[in-house]
């Protein structure tokens, strides 16, 4: 198994520009990788998956007694973005996450973008996550995005596109720090020798925007992070964050609101809370405002959030921003609140709700990517290439009893970067997540999680549909082009 | 500290506690089985300590080996097995998985992987004094890592305070169910059958150098003596009180009002114990006077856990 016999196919390959062609970036990997003895790149998998096993590096399996556990399927090898193709996305994140939360602030206040007709009023207050409970309501610091994961996807001519924008407790960043911990050991000559950016930044610029929520006159803000408990599939995240940002983790349960005051039940007694990142959903947080049969949250949390004594990130109502048909909005959104054009393009998408579109959808659904606007996880949508007659024509059906839940894509073809499947290197479609924190100022994880289809042929990346995780390197300027050392 | 994480901490050693003791317990009966081949029932009394007599009939009819390790060990269902008491430990190891050092996590969360395995039975089956040894050196170790790794603050406090509670209560019960082969009928004394069984429970708590190193004569009042009464064995009730009196009032050191029943309590079955002699507590009934303090330690836990747990 050479990888340098590997063939990217008639594909964007994220390393290889064509067989035996390897791209700069990618220079110093691919040679250390030929240099290894057979075998020795799966033994190195195999020992970081027994460590992330043992770690506990886990997501819980529903309804599976056997195993209730297991790990995100890991690739060893990989995927490399040189400083010429991030600074745009970088720049282009910034914008669109500051354009969103202007976009919030707007529609939870004076709601300009609608009595200007550049959205339709109905669409917005149609998204289910929009939340009536916060019109009105102004968050700390106007900030109502704090933590967004932007799902980009790269074209054949490897154009990035934004493909989802996720709001709603995104998660996953737990997994770049940790890939990144596994390929420290197993490329250290490649570290050493390229400029590969750190991701070890994110825990502190985390905990440095979370404390800028506090109220002000707070010497010392109590910062905790909010998880649904051991049982949530990404409570290793919840666990992990809590521990490298040197908060507290709590359950709802170990919260209790007195005076619209929020306290945490200590071993002292009451100790008061002043910023919350939240990793549970909208619905259950607050048993008195949203859902009546929620165990998971804090009754009365709200109205503390309302007067202003505790902050929540994200803020509560922050998905109606990443509702999948107001995504297809989110050029004029930019170009409305910042007068700029957007940098990154969105995926072009048709919004069913619109007749027009939804005619078009139905006529081309054998060449389109069809998903439901309020889900998520890769549930509730359908790839027209690949799929059977039977399940184009329950689409369509679905499509027209509710044209208002779906929203279609052209199929991208996504790009690719070489796996380990069976010991051979073959080709996997990637996507790329980089996590983005907006406090005083934007910042964004120089790099993400690199989720891989692991099955041959799919383009479905989500962890629950069979997909897997792999580093994400991205090139710092200086050292970056140049250094050739594969003959 | 969260009241939770404290919980937690608190519970964790006691499980691990726990699976320690069934794991010795099992070893020194098996021991002592082959010492005793011709005895009935001799699995009874361990049965009775870990679970329940009743339960184990209705569902494996017979006590054979095989039905009482599973029993013992591998049976989730039994609540405290030593696999129920593993999954309990990590699953509040897992709570607190950002609080306890990632050493400690890996040990307990490594080992439940391994008694999880499929193949772990038959492993079992073929040496259980093999397998004893293992669960024992596993729970051992984590004391061990513990107290090398993690900071001796009020977490560890909590924790300590918990092995050694579940400590006394495990000692307790075993000497509860013992307690007729230490105060036999005048006409039994001198059999050597006693002594094989006095042994036995002495090696049930990995009492038995020590005591030796204490005692030239294994008798009733000289066994009861040394599990009661002795303050330097670190399994007798008296150690583990005073201990418990220790931990707990540095608990409570910077906390105003917060704890004060249970050190109260705590010191109160502590005080009566040290001031009693062995031949008052065997004269007032030793099966009576482990009942006061089995109670006394319920109402001890009871009260920890309102005034420190959950309020």
């Amino acid at each position: 198994m050479n990888i340098l016999n590997y063939d990217p196919q008639d594909f964007y390959d994220e390393l290889f520009i064509e067989q035996g062609k390897v791209r700069s970036c990618a220079k110093a990997l691919i040679s250390t990788i030929t240099k290894m003895p057979d075998g020795e790149l799966q033994r190195r998998q195999k020992a970081a998956e027994a460590s992330f096993m043992d770690t506990g590096i886990t997501f819980a399996v529903y309804g599976n007694k056997e195993s209730t556990e297991k790990i995100i399927p890991f690739d060893v090898i990989p995927r490399i973005v040189d400083a010429k193709s991030w600074e745009p996305l970088e720049k282009g994140l910034q914008q669109r996450t500051y354009a969103m939360n202007c976009f919030l602030n707007d529609i939870y206040g004076e709601q300009k973008i609608l009595k200007d007709k550049v959205i339709p009023e109905q669409l917005v207050k149609t998204c289910i996550a929009y939340r009536k409970e916060c019109d009105g309501l102004k968050p700390p610091r106007s900030i109502w995005a704090h933590i967004t994961g932007t799902d980009l996807v790269r074209d054949k001519d490897g154009t990035f596109y934004v493909l989802e924008d996720n709001m709603r407790c995104p998660s996953g960043v737990s997994y770049v720090l940790q890939n990144r911990r596994v390929l420290k050991q197993t490329f250290p000559q490649v570290f050493s020798k390229c400029a590969i950016r750190s991701v070890d930044a994110y825990p502190t610029k985390l905990r440095e925007m979370l404390k800028y929520l506090a109220p002000d006159n707070i010497d010392e803000p109590n910062v905790v992070v909010l998880t649904p408990g051991i049982y949530n599939s990404a409570y290793y995240e919840h666990s992990f964050l809590a521990q490298q940002m040197g908060v507290d983790l709590v359950c709802g349960n170990d919260l209790v609101v007195q005076d619209n005051k929020v306290y945490e039940k200590t071993t002292k007694g009451l100790k008061q809370v002043h910023v919350i990142y939240r990793r549970i959903d909208d619905d259950f947080l607050d048993p008195k405002v949203f859902r009546a049969d929620s165990v998971l949250g804090v009754p009365g949390i709200f109205d503390a959030y309302k007067s202003g004594n505790v902050a929540l990130a994200n803020a509560p109502g922050c998905g109606v921003a990443d509702d999948k048909a107001i995504y297809s909005y989110v050029p004029k959104i930019i170009k409305y609140y910042l007068d700029e054009d957007n940098i990154i393009p969105n995926v072009p998408t048709y919004v069913c709700d619109n007749e027009k579109d939804k005619k078009y959808v139905i006529e081309n659904i054998a060449k389109m990517v069809v998903k439901a606007v309020g889900e998520s996880g890769g549930y509730g949508m359908l790839v027209g290439p690949q799929a059977s007659k039977n399940d184009l024509e329950e689409f369509k059906n679905r499509i027209n009893s509710n044209p208002r839940n779906y929203i279609a894509q052209p199929l991208i073809s996504l790009s690719r970067v070489p796996t380990l499947v069976e010991g051979n290197f073959e080709g996997r479609h990637v996507d790329l997540r980089p996590y983005i924190i907006q406090g005083k100022e934007i910042y964004v994880l120089p790099g993400g999680l690199t989720r891989v289809a692991l099955k041959r042929g799919s383009y479905v990346v989500n962890s629950s549909q069979g997909g897997g995780a792999k580093d994400t390197w991205v090139m710092s300027k200086q050292k970056n082009e140049g250094e050739d050392n594969v003959k | 500290m969260l009241s939770r994480v404290a919980d937690s901490l608190f519970w964790i050693s006691r499980y691990i506690e726990r699976a320690e003791n069934i794991a010795r317990e099992i070893d020194a009966n098996i021991n002592l089985m082959l010492d005793l081949p011709d005895e009935e029932r001799n699995w009874d009394p361990l049965i009775q300590t870990v679970g329940s007599n009743d339960e184990f009939y209705e569902k494996f009819g017979e006590a054979t080996i095989e039905n009482v390790m599973d029993f013992l060990v591998l049976d989730e269902e039994n609540p405290n097995s030593v696999i129920s008491c593993i999954a309990k430990a990590r699953e509040n190891a897992r709570c607190v998985r950002e609080i306890i050092t990632l050493e400690m996590w890996l040990h307990i969360n490594k080992f439940y992987h391994r008694l999880r395995d499929k193949a772990i039975k038959d492993e079992l089956l073929n040496n259980p004094h093999d397998f004893c040894t293992e669960i024992k050196i596993f729970c051992q170790l984590y004391v061990g890592i513990q107290e090398g790794s993690m900071s001796h603050n009020e977490g560890w406090n909590f924790s300590w305070l918990g092995r050694l509670l579940e400590r006394i209560d495990q000692t307790s019960r075993l000497l509860d169910v013992k307690y007729y082969i230490l105060l036999p009928n005048v006409s039994m004394v001198g059999m050597s059958l006693d002594i094989v069984q006095w042994n036995a429970v002495l090696k049930s708590v990995s009492a038995f150098e020590m005591f030796k190193k204490t005692y030239s004569n294994v008798t009733p009042q000289n066994v009861a003596q040394f599990l009661i009464l002795n303050k330097e064995f670190p399994r007798s009730f008296i150690y583990c009180l005073e201990h418990a009196e220790k931990a707990l009032k540095r608990i409570t050191k910077d906390k105003e009002l917060i704890g004060q029943k249970s050190l109260r309590l705590i010191g109160k079955l502590r005080s009566k114990l040290e001031f009693s002699t062995i031949s008052e507590i065997i004269q007032s009934g030793l099966h009576e006077t482990i009942d006061e303090i089995q109670i006394a330690l319920m109402e001890i836990d009871e009260t920890i856990r309102k005034e420190f747990f959950s309020f």
